[in-house]
């Protein structure tokens, strides 16, 4: 009764909904997880795999597990290189403009409000139509281009998915550099001025150092964000042409719900999902411990 | 690539308490902003001085006008493209998609979206029902929990919270399967939750961002106003109903905001949990029913669909730009 009198069943009772709720859709799922990696299972009949890694090898020795892990590293740096570095020229500029500030934000804001199913579907059906009348190709008869396959060839589609992908999520950051820019104290600019620094020496000098913080952490957000990629492909392409655009999630997606044999590989997913998550637990780990001597200025 | 006041992951976990509202914090910051124009504080890269020079300006000047050019050709043309289509018959979209109404305007684009085939307004509804549901579980989770590990703090609360925040970094593909099963097979409901609501309001509650979020919150507040009600008399319930809660409602909004955004935007998951069955207008979300219905719907009536979706959050957008734009950062970078 004592523990009662001092609170202890109130405590419990405000905790309650959180216990229960993280117990059964989170730590439930985490540790079913690492046992369902050891077992065949196909929804119905449930075995232990013998030896315990066979799902494990299973992923390894599937050809189409290193064209995923290929497939994904190719989206990743593609991403990387057109997607990282135009938001923040962008908003370096943008945060130059005097007038209708505002104006600019909004407009370079508008692609990420739109839902991304309805994004991926109006550049899947319109825009990357690959029809000599497809809008892009409409646009690129006009400078004389010939039309282009866009998603339908294994050569040209990874790179429309990177289009669509980055054209979707630079608004985002777009505006999260330009709260970082506001943040520069202009007295640096200042002192710069007055030792004779020119723009592009402020630049260089102040205003990139001052937003290296923030670019390390956009930069491994990217790269979390880029190794899960599955709306794209699954939407646009559903992994081809010829398996081109096969990544990751779309792999584990398929072992668990599209089997080609009909049945359901859950053990061989989620061992393909616990390598995803543990590859990416460490890299960030290597990442935050590398990069930590340079966010510091 | 999937938005929240600018609130950065290593602020929410390492930061300083802030003990200011989102608003208050907004607000104070564009009065900083005005003082530091008057005063000619508020300066970018280039300076006053240089901004007169002709051969900055130039070149700046029109680096900004090409850029504007750029945003509009970019941000804005594909959204009022997709609003053009709406309103072109099926036809001149496919033989000339750039032809502005080349045949004149029809209404029956629109008309086709609401009638028996699409009925995007049924879809529409269970949009708003996925993220009301997804929204009351959430609170109720964060700030009933937060509430007993930031403020009433029983011994076990470490514990629970170093539970919580292992859960914070862990990307969410790792849930996927067993949470899918989890679904089908519910422990002490019994019955499968696939295809309801449940299946998608339950899971969203286990989020560990939003308890760190209101922790942190409530770790903020003056103790001493605790203290105090509990010298008054006040109970635990007392305490959260009548002075925790009502002192909560910044971080509340922050929460709500990014409920509503996730599960207006999310698509694996809702496409997993809710295939429709044999009647999915009564619970499929418009992301997934879009996809669903692209290859056996014409296209001048799709389209119209894909506007009417798109055209909703622009204008939630353009009435609540602030809080979108201080707050829509962090989603947008973070693609899931």
């Amino acid at each position: 009764m004592t523990w009662v009198r001092r609170g202890g069943l109130a405590n419990l009772l405000f905790l309650l909904p959180l216990l229960c709720i993280f117990g059964v859709f989170s730590w439930g799922p985490i540790v079913e997880s690492f046992i369902i990696s050891l077992q065949h299972t196909n929804f119905i009949v449930t075995t232990w795999a013998d030896p315990f890694w066979a799902n494990f090898a299973f992923v390894l020795k599937d050809p189409t597990f290193g064209l995923a892990v290929r497939n994904t590293g190719y989206f990743a740096l593609l991403a990387l290189i057109l997607g990282y570095p135009v938001p923040l020229v962008l908003a370096v500029v943008m945060s130059e403009v005097k007038r209708f500030k505002g104006l600019f934000s909004v407009l370079a804001y508008l692609p990420v409000v739109i839902l991304p199913v309805v994004s991926v579907l109006l550049w899947k059906t319109e825009f990357y139509d690959a029809g000599a009348s497809g809008v892009f190709n409409t646009i690129l008869s006009w400078f004389h281009i010939p039309p282009q396959p866009w998603i339908q060839t294994a050569a040209t589609a990874m790179p429309s998915l990177v289009i669509e992908a980055t054209w979707a999520a630079a608004g985002g950051t777009i505006i999260i550099y330009l709260a970082a820019l506001t943040n520069v104290p202009p007295e640096l600019y200042d002192a710069a001025e007055v030792d004779g620094a020119g723009i592009w020496q402020k630049l260089w000098h102040v205003t990139l150092p001052q937003l290296r913080g923030i670019m390390l952490v956009t930069f491994i957000l990217q790269i979390i964000g880029t190794a899960q990629v599955f709306l794209e492909p699954y939407l646009f392409t559903g992994g081809g042409p010829v398996q081109s655009t096969t990544t990751i999630m779309l792999l584990i997606f398929q072992y668990a719900f599209q089997s080609s044999d009909g049945g359901s590989n859950l053990g061989s997913a989620t061992a393909l999902s616990l390598m995803l998550a543990a590859f990416l637990a460490v890299f960030s780990a290597v990442y935050f411990r590398v990069t930590r001597s340079w966010s510091q200025n | 690539m999937s938005a929240t006041p600018v609130i950065s992951p290593e602020e929410v976990v390492l930061g300083q308490p802030s003990r200011v509202s989102a608003r208050s914090l907004a607000r104070s910051r564009r009065q900083k902003a005005k003082a530091n124009k008057d005063a000619g504080l508020d300066r970018g890269i280039v300076s006053a001085t240089e901004w007169k020079r002709t051969q900055i300006r130039f070149p700046l000047a029109t680096a900004q006008l090409v850029l504007l050019i750029l945003l509009v050709i970019v941000g804005l043309l594909p959204i009022l493209w997709l609003m053009k289509a709406a309103l072109t018959p099926t036809p001149d979209t496919l033989a000339e998609p750039l032809a502005i109404f080349p045949h004149g305007i029809t209404w029956s684009n629109i008309s086709q979206a609401f009638g028996v085939n699409i009925k995007i307004q049924d879809y529409f509804l269970n949009t708003i029902w996925v993220a009301a549901g997804a929204w009351f579980v959430q609170i109720v989770v964060a700030t009933t929990g937060g509430f007993a590990l930031s403020v009433l703090r029983p011994k076990y609360g470490k514990i629970v919270s170093a539970f919580v925040i292992a859960t914070l970094f862990l990307p969410a593909i790792v849930l996927l399967i067993p949470l899918y099963l989890t679904i089908l097979h519910p422990l002490v409901i019994g019955g499968s939750l696939l295809n309801t609501f449940w299946a998608v309001w339950l899971p969203s509650g286990a989020s560990a961002f939003n308890v760190v979020l209101v922790m942190r919150f409530f770790d903020s507040l003056p103790r001493e106003i605790f203290e105090a009600a509990q010298t008054d008399g006040a109970g635990p319930f007392r305490l959260f109903w009548s002075i925790v809660l009502p002192m909560s409602r910044p971080v509340i909004g922050v929460v709500t905001v990014f409920a509503v955004i996730n599960a207006w935007k999310d698509f694996l998951w809702p496409n997993l949990v809710l295939p429709g069955g044999t009647d999915p207008a009564s619970v499929q979300p418009l992301s997934v029913r879009l996809p669903a219905i692209q290859g056996t719907t014409e296209v001048g009536p799709y389209l119209a669909s894909l506007a009417i979706a798109t055209l909703i959050p622009v204008i939630m957008f353009l009435l609540f730009q602030r809080t979108f734009l201080s707050g829509g950062g962090f989603g947008g970078a973070v693609k899931g």
